[in-house]
């Protein structure tokens, strides 16, 4: 076995068990973590990837920023297991067995297709590093970029009005 | 890797969350299950725009990479919604004194 394949299936593992460990963790502050710890895999399969820009801004906004804004806004408002209110029993067996059809679903629909030869390139190509998106970035999708700064800029006022206490 | 195990293992995150947000009632959590499945969709996003690439690089060297920009407006977006997510819990914990959604289920009535 490659040193990539080991690290592929190490990783997909890992990431797996932790979203599942996100959505069954009683504490909501485990819960963030093991969250960051999902963001951390999946970064690890974008440098397999060579995608190095993506899994560098992956680190730092969603692990970075997002999950610290997540633990900060839990402490504050200082939740712990014995508050959250539980679902009904069988609302929660619901939810997981229509989980578990979508996911059958997909599988099923994708099981067969011929798919065998198509290869996702590993360790190699050039598009995924900072200077070629970059370039793209700032050329063909500089309308997109400087529009996105108008949504930050909105959200950013957005959260001021809604937080501001009156 | 053949492009399937990355389908395989995208569909089965992003279940994962789908079944986060129809079992938690928490609503910090249903967030961060929504997270999860943006980035479940980012991966295989990231996994397809090198899909083509041995075949595509001879004509045109930066193919595959729209699908590596999609993933970061994706990022840029998420953030975002987070902040202004965050937000709307935390206004409406300050006057339910509690992030459980079927309290929202005033705005029915």
């Amino acid at each position: 076995m490659h040193i990539t394949q080991i690290l592929f299936w190490s990783l997909s593992i890992l990431a797996l068990l932790s979203a599942i460990l996100v959505v069954v963790s009683k504490n909501p502050v485990h819960s963030v973590l093991w969250l960051i710890l999902v963001f951390f895999a999946i970064s690890g399969h974008y440098i397999l990837l060579n995608a190095q820009f993506l899994a560098i801004v992956n680190l730092i906004v969603y692990a970075g920023a997002i999950m610290v804004l997540f633990l900060f806004v839990f402490m504050l408002m200082n939740l712990n297991a014995d508050t959250e209110p539980q679902k009904n029993k069988w609302l929660k067996i619901a939810g997981v067995i229509a989980g578990g059809s979508l996911l059958l679903v997909m599988v099923a629909a994708l099981k067969n297709a011929d798919m065998k030869n198509q290869l996702a390139e590993m360790n190699t190509g050039s598009i995924g590093l900072i200077h070629n998106l970059g370039m793209v970035l700032f050329t063909d999708y500089v309308i997109p970029f400087e529009i996105s700064s108008v949504l930050f800029l909105s959200a950013m006022v957005g959260v001021v009005v809604i937080g501001k206490k009156d | 890797m053949p492009i399937n195990y990355y389908i395989f293992l995208s569909i089965a995150l992003f279940c994962i969350g789908v079944a986060g947000v129809l079992t938690r009632r928490n609503a910090i959590i249903i967030f961060m299950c929504i997270e999860l499945m943006l980035n479940a969709v980012n991966l295989l996003l990231v996994a397809f725009s090198k899909m083509h690439q041995h075949a595509l690089a001879v004509t045109n060297p930066n193919a595959g990479i729209d699908g590596q920009l999609f993933v970061f407006f994706i990022m840029v977006v998420a953030a975002a919604e987070v902040s202004v997510g965050l937000a709307i819990i935390v206004m409406m914990y300050r006057n339910t004194h509690s992030i459980d959604v079927n309290f929202l289920n005033r705005l029915k009535h």
